[in-house]
């Protein structure tokens, strides 16, 4: 808790903790791991420690990059209708916006579900990995982390399974439609970045990587 | 002290402005003012954008423009054997409540026009409270901002059910589904919305609030 008073002193910012949502000024304290410290006034998690976390992050982050690929191998989903039938894989998916300025939408969906939810597993690992085993901080720890921060809104792979959903209601009374193995490893996928994400505690991963 | 309780600041949370520092919106490090870049993570600190706003404004804008096409022109070209037909979102839904599945309708009207409407109007309303003041209690427009930047990636899934059903619906004769030029308007809607939200400083709302509280009750 902030007493509001003693805050300069170049030794002592170190200790403190500034809420990136109200600027509010807090002392950061030993938090116990499974528990959360909260910001006062918008209710903001400022630190949510976890017992070997880091392990945790790292495997579901390997386990992450073996489902995009397995996901972008096998079929997604496959369609039958009076005597014809279409599967398309998870890349045909992405970009199937094919031909003049609709190309640019490949693009971006195939960034949204499977450029970016790869890059984000890669730069996790490089920043993870070497604190996690007791190595110092890798060199680019700072900008790897910076940049699995700044894409985490632009990946999408949650979205794409709800709209694989609603896809399937919408065409479920032309066709029959089956899913391939790669739906089942998408929506795996799904679960491992959610999941990644809870256990990831910002405060302390760059309190980690500081050392470099 | 006749005040609601959104707006009632919690005694001894200083700021770190109110402190002389500037903290760091990416690692909430802080430093002494006027400090120009973290020294732990390496971001640009600001106490308070002040071009914050104009970038909200740029980007919202960008996104109201490129809203108007995504509603004007067909978002799938569907061709069966007997038809080929054009719709637009609104079209596509007000054909479902008249085939007999409003609740899809409903969904699709509310996720494709309710949810982007709000999101302009939310967006706009911040921008515009951060600078005059509003008789929204900060705690409100805090929750506001937080379901505005959380539910704006959501609306792709428009996008991304337009790319699935052209993918697979590629039947010869019997039936094909084609994406319209609506998809990369609302495309670029969804992505500029957001910008725009992720633009806000929303340490800007929590400002001023001291100075309000302390005055009369001024709307």
């Amino acid at each position: 808790m902030a007493d509001g008073t003693g805050f300069i002193g170049a030794e002592g910012l170190e200790g403190l903790i500034a809420c990136p949502e109200c600027d509010a000024l807090y002392r950061a304290a030993e938090v116990a791991p499974g528990t959360r410290a909260v910001c006062a006034r918008c209710h903001t998690v400022l630190i949510s420690p976890r017992r070997r976390a880091g392990m945790a992050v790292i495997s579901l982050a390997l386990a992450a990059v073996v489902l995009v690929a397995g996901a972008l191998w096998f079929p997604f989903l496959r369609i039958d209708a009076r005597g014809f039938w279409q599967d398309a894989t998870l890349w045909e998916v992405a970009t199937s916006f094919a031909g003049g300025p609709l190309l640019a939408l490949s693009f971006a969906v195939a960034a949204a579900i499977v450029v970016i939810p790869l890059a984000r597993a890669g730069l996790i690992l490089y920043t993870l990995a070497p604190v996690v085993f007791d190595r110092p901080p890798a060199r680019h720890a700072r900008e790897a982390f910076r940049w699995s921060e700044a894409l985490r809104p632009w990946s999408m792979a949650e979205i794409f399974a709800i709209g694989c959903a609603v896809s399937l209601v919408k065409i479920a009374d032309l066709a029959q439609v089956s899913l391939g193995p790669a739906f089942w490893m998408f929506a795996a996928l799904v679960v491992v970045t959610v999941v990644q994400d809870r256990l990831v505690c910002r405060w302390s991963v760059w309190r980690s990587i500081e050392a470099a | 002290m006749a005040l609601d309780r959104g707006r009632v600041t919690l005694p001894g949370i200083p700021t770190a402005r109110e402190a002389g520092l500037v903290a760091c919106r990416r690692c909430t490090r802080v430093w002494p003012m006027g400090t120009a870049a973290c020294g732990r993570c390496g971001a640009r600190l600001v106490s308070r954008d002040a071009r914050s706003l104009s970038r909200v404004w740029a980007w919202w804008l960008a996104g109201v423009l490129a809203y108007v096409p995504a509603n004007a022109y067909p978002m799938l070209r569907t061709r069966t054997l007997f038809f080929t037909e054009e719709q637009t979102i609104v079209e596509g839904a007000v054909d479902l409540l008249l085939n007999g599945s409003p609740g899809i309708a409903v969904v699709i009207l509310v996720a494709s026009l309710g949810i982007p409407i709000a999101k302009f109007l939310c967006i706009a309303f911040l921008a515009l409270s951060a600078r005059r003041g509003s008789r929204v209690g900060a705690g409100t427009r805090m929750r506001m901002y937080e379901i505005v930047d959380y539910i704006g990636r959501w609306s792709m899934i428009d996008v991304f059910v337009v790319a699935i059903l052209a993918s697979l619906v590629q039947l010869d004769v019997v039936a094909s589904i084609d994406p319209g030029p609506a998809s990369l308007a609302f495309a670029l809607s969804v992505i500029f919305t957001m910008l725009s939200a992720q633009a806000f400083d929303p340490r800007m709302i929590w400002d001023g609030i001291e100075a309000e509280a302390a005055g009369p009750g001024r709307a």
